[in-house]
């Protein structure tokens, strides 16, 4: 893929008329999708596609295109070119753009992982196997993936890996279900039967009569699935610059009224990770770490190639959106918190958040999956789904108790577009009182 | 069909694999972007996405496979990963691959297309987007705003070992316009333009999106809702416009009678539904002023369609009437599995997707209440419009939505501006407290344009058409902490 992808570039940059500068994006995909239903395939099938990004400039003025590429060189070429004549002819008609942003001096790179890709036909008749009995549902995704960038000053760097991802979900009956995942590079079996024991015992306990209970506020633990689902959704806008230099972040109140969030949160971009390229899609370099929230204060933000231009900073991201997020461990041994939590709701998954009003971080969403009522320290059974609707300022501010020490890697399972390079590293969080309203 | 796809699916038929049975399907789009923001034009973005997806049946097995190489070679390693695939689930599939329908349908489609895009220069798209953009910025509180244009062109065929061959153009046009309000804590937003909904067709679908016309008004809005009180809470009639009832048509009706989450198929990721096989054709899903269409045949709606991309040919079916659950969205193969009559809604968001159950459009059929008519039956209510949030729990039961703008209705007459209007519900029952429905004059076409399921990951755009609706006793509030 590299190879092809450099050849294709070098081919490319023969056309650049004086004055002309090409970036080139690659991303790839060569992956094994096999989707479950009652432990049984229910589709099975392999995607490789390829695409390629083009943004021609010249005199500050750019016109961009994303091709598939086929895999034949010739005919890709060709239909390249006649794209990038396209672009030259539509730059003439366009404005200077003074948010243009590309490097001029980041360096070359390369990160390649040369792992074998993961049997799929092994592993999903080792997790059938596994799952005999159960009512298993979910994905296997598994393969390569391939990101690049070219440019006409010499740069090139490529970022290639391998992963599996197999999501699934056990069902007792109705809405009432066991998530689990195993993700990684190199399968192993042993793994999978200890993943597959766990959900086993968690469904056991999802068999006990559910409980409903009154709306109300509650003391609840969220693992860290369920305190991902609150980040991510404070990510929409939450951490980007042009977000904050616009009066539209959620955490508007930090900057205008001096509002923190609890000492003990802080959370980073950990580019350093090494799962997600380090690289943006114009070239730019990384840093290692960013920090977006620091013990409790407001921090970094995160500055893509546009915005850092716009607002004269230095680019730190791909996306306004982080890919790696970390959030720093607590103290509370997981083992401890039945106990720690004492009475109140175990909250293993939530689904579906979105703002009840922006302004004042205040979210909405509901219960998935595992979700138990704990009364003195020990689980009493399932709850019923229940909607909440809280403030990010309380749930991970005044009514903050405690973070695990134990940390959960989560990799990211979404498809949307092509397999995701994205992955958080997070505590369990106790929060002494959470409203719930339906 | 592009006449390379007629060259590439004539010769995979000519060179027919030895398999029980194959299709082919073939999709190519053009795709153009154009968006200025605060003023600054973003660089144009074009797109050119070409690919195939082979399936194939093998005994009790079936197997698919998606490749961007389109050569005789390319489509022989597709068609050797598919069959591979099919042999490996043989054993273990869900369902029996021998039962599943074999489209044969030979048709075709195009969306109709009034002003091609290509009639307007790039210089003139630019120049109105600009214009758009000044339109937005009217005061300093404005501190974000931006127009956008989009157009797609998508050809698609599809072939088989029985004989299908079904070609497909769809054009849609994509205007929006968005504006930022904010002030100290205060953030406000507010759409238009389109932003909710593309069409299909051409250029000659702008105005009636009211692109770019609607650009002062809805800063105007954005500006007002600053200086609005919070929306009340309480117990209160509930009068939703049309950009409000296409997120709650698609939320609480649309999904939960997808069949494929019925089967389980979604249990893992968009969720399963309280709608089970046996209420159809006796559930009493909302009053008798309840009446849902799924119908591809209406001119401009973002999803018409001749055939879904498993064949089968497309035609308007009620899934509800006079409140009464008829059938489910189910495709062919959905329907096989559920023994229940469904929909030709089998849809893939792209090449290397297979079909699977989406909404396409679905939309509530008007009735004979005029606006007024139905803002005058409200003693005490807020009328709410435009989506700017939704939830909704993984059965698509308990839902929590919010619009961008509310206005009070006091004694029959419409009243002040409410900010983060919210309203709060169950699926189940919630479509029984339906009692006023807007008649033809006040019916509007919208839509959903990136809705998500499927495993792998699929995002696709559907099509929602409603009157205002008015509902009794709903559970209504307001922002704040």
């Amino acid at each position: 893929m590299r190879e092809a992808f450099y050849a294709l570039a070098d081919a490319l940059m023969g056309e650049l008329a004086g004055g002309e500068r090409l970036l080139l994006g690659y991303r790839g995909e060569e992956s094994d999708f096999v989707r479950l239903n009652q432990n049984r395939i229910r589709q099975a099938g392999h995607v490789a596609r390829r695409q390629l990004t083009l943004d021609l400039i010249a005199d500050g003025r750019h016109a961009m295109a994303r091709v598939d590429l086929s895999g034949d060189r010739e005919g890709d070429l060709s239909e390249l070119r006649a794209v990038f004549l396209l672009l030259r002819a539509q730059r003439r008609h366009l404005p200077e753009d003074p948010y243009l942003s590309y490097p001029t001096e980041a360096p070359s790179s390369e990160r390649v992982d040369d792992s074998p890709v993961p049997d799929s036909r092994v592993a999903l008749q080792e997790l059938i196997g596994a799952a005999e009995g159960l009512d298993l549902v979910g994905i296997w995704a598994s393969g390569r993936l391939h990101a690049g960038v070219a440019s006409s000053l010499g740069q090139r760097n490529w970022h290639s890996s391998v992963s599996f991802n197999l999501d699934w979900s056990g069902y007792h009956q109705g809405d009432k279900a066991v998530k689990g995942s195993y993700a990684g590079t190199a399968w192993d079996s042993e793994a999978l039967l200890a993943r597959m024991a766990g959900i086993r015992r968690d469904l056991a306990a999802m068999a006990q009569p559910p409980m409903t209970i009154p709306p109300g506020r509650y003391r609840v633990y969220l693992a860290p699935a369920a305190l991902l689902e609150i980040l991510e959704m404070l990510a929409w806008g939450g951490f980007d610059l042009k977000s904050r230099r616009t009066g539209q972040t959620p955490l508007l109140r930090m900057a205008t009224e001096g509002l923190r969030l609890h000492p003990l949160v802080t959370l980073v971009e950990d580019h350093g990770r090494g799962l997600a390229p380090g690289f943006t899609g114009e070239g730019f370099t990384k840093p290692d770490r960013v920090g977006l929230i620091e013990a409790g204060g407001l921090g970094d933000c995160l500055v893509d190639a546009r915005n850092g231009k716009e607002y004269g900073m230095a680019v730190n991201a791909a996306v306004g959106v982080p890919e790696s997020l970390e959030m720093a461990a607590g103290s509370l041994p997981e083992s401890e918190v039945p106990q720690a939590l004492g009475t109140g709701l175990y909250i293993s998954r939530l689904w579906y958040l979105n703002y009840s009003d922006r302004g004042h971080a205040r979210l909405t969403g509901m219960t998935r999956f595992a979700c138990f009522w704990v009364e003195r320290g020990r689980t009493s059974g399932p709850v019923n789904v229940m909607r909440f609707d809280d403030s990010v300022f309380h749930l991970l501010g005044d009514r903050l108790e405690a973070l695990t020490a134990e940390r959960e890697l989560i990799l990211d399972p979404e498809s949307y577009g092509g397999r995701s390079h994205r992955s958080a590293l997070l505590p369990g969080a106790l929060i002494d009182g959470m409203t719930f309203t339906l | 069909m592009s006449e390379q796809q007629g060259s590439i699916a004539g010769r995979f038929s000519r060179e027919a694999p030895a398999v029980d049975f194959w299709t082919l399907r073939l999709v190519e789009a053009h795709t153009e972007r154009l968006s200025v923001r605060q003023d600054v034009l973003r660089p144009p973005v074009l797109s050119r996405s070409r690919g195939a997806l082979v399936s194939v049946v093998e005994g009790e097995g079936a197997g698919y496979a998606a490749t961007g190489d389109l050569s005789p070679g390319g489509l022989a390693e597709a068609l050797r990963r598919a069959r591979d695939w099919a042999e490996a689930s043989a054993n273990r599939a869900l369902v029996r691959a021998s039962l599943l329908p074999r489209p044969d349908a030979v048709g075709d489609y195009a969306s109709p297309v009034g002003i091609a895009w290509e009639a307007s220069s790039l210089a003139s798209k630019i120049e109105l987007l600009q214009g758009a953009s000044r339109a937005l910025k009217i005061h300093g509180h404005i501190v974000d705003w931006e127009a956008w244009l989009g157009h797609s062109r998508v050809d698609s065929l599809l072939t088989s070992a029985a004989g299908a061959r079904i070609s497909q153009r769809v054009s849609l046009i994509d205007p929006g316009l968005r504006v930022v309000a904010n002030r100290g804590s205060e953030i406000q937003i507010r759409t238009g333009g389109g932003a909710r909904g593309a069409r299909q067709g051409g250029l000659e679908q702008l105005s009636p999106q009211g692109f770019p016309d609607e650009a002062t008004r809805v800063a105007e809005e954005a500006l007002a809702l600053l200086d609005a009180p919070e929306c009340p809470s309480g117990t209160l009639d509930l009068l939703l416009m049309p950009s409000q009832m296409a997120l709650q048509i698609h939320e609480s009706i649309g999904h939960p009678l997808e069949l494929d989450r019925i089967l389980g198929d979604e249990r893992n990721y968009a969720g399963t539904s309280f709608v089970r096989p046996e209420m159809f054709g006796r559930y009493r899903y909302g009053s008798e002023l309840l009446n849902v269409t799924f119908d591809p045949c209406v001119l401009g709606e973002t999803a018409s369609y001749g055939y879904d991309d498993e064949g089968m040919p497309a035609r308007r079916v009620f899934l509800i009437r006079n409140g009464i659950l008829e059938r489910p969205l189910g495709g062919v193969g959905s329907q096989v599995r559920a023994g229940l009559v469904g929909t030709a809604n089998a849809r893939a968001c792209d090449w290397d997707r297979l079909p699977i159950d989406r909404m396409a459009n679905l939309n509530l059929e008007p009735g004979s209440s005029p606006l007024a008519e139905l803002v005058g039956r409200v003693e005490r209510g807020v009328l709410m419009d435009t989506n700017s949030s939704w939830s909704i729990d993984d059965s698509r039961n308990k839902f929590q939505f919010g619009c961008e703008l509310g206005r009070l209705i006091r004694d029959g007459e419409l009243r002040g501006l409410v900010r983060n209007p919210n309203y709060r519900g169950v699926s189940e029952g919630f479509w029984r407290s339906l009692v006023g429905v807007g008649n033809a004059d006040s019916f509007e076409l919208h839509g959903v344009n990136s809705c998500g399921k499927g495993e792998p990951n699929q995002m696709i755009a559907v099509g929602h058409a409603s009157p205002p609706c008015l509902f009794r006793d709903v559970a209504v509030f307001g922002g704040g902490d």
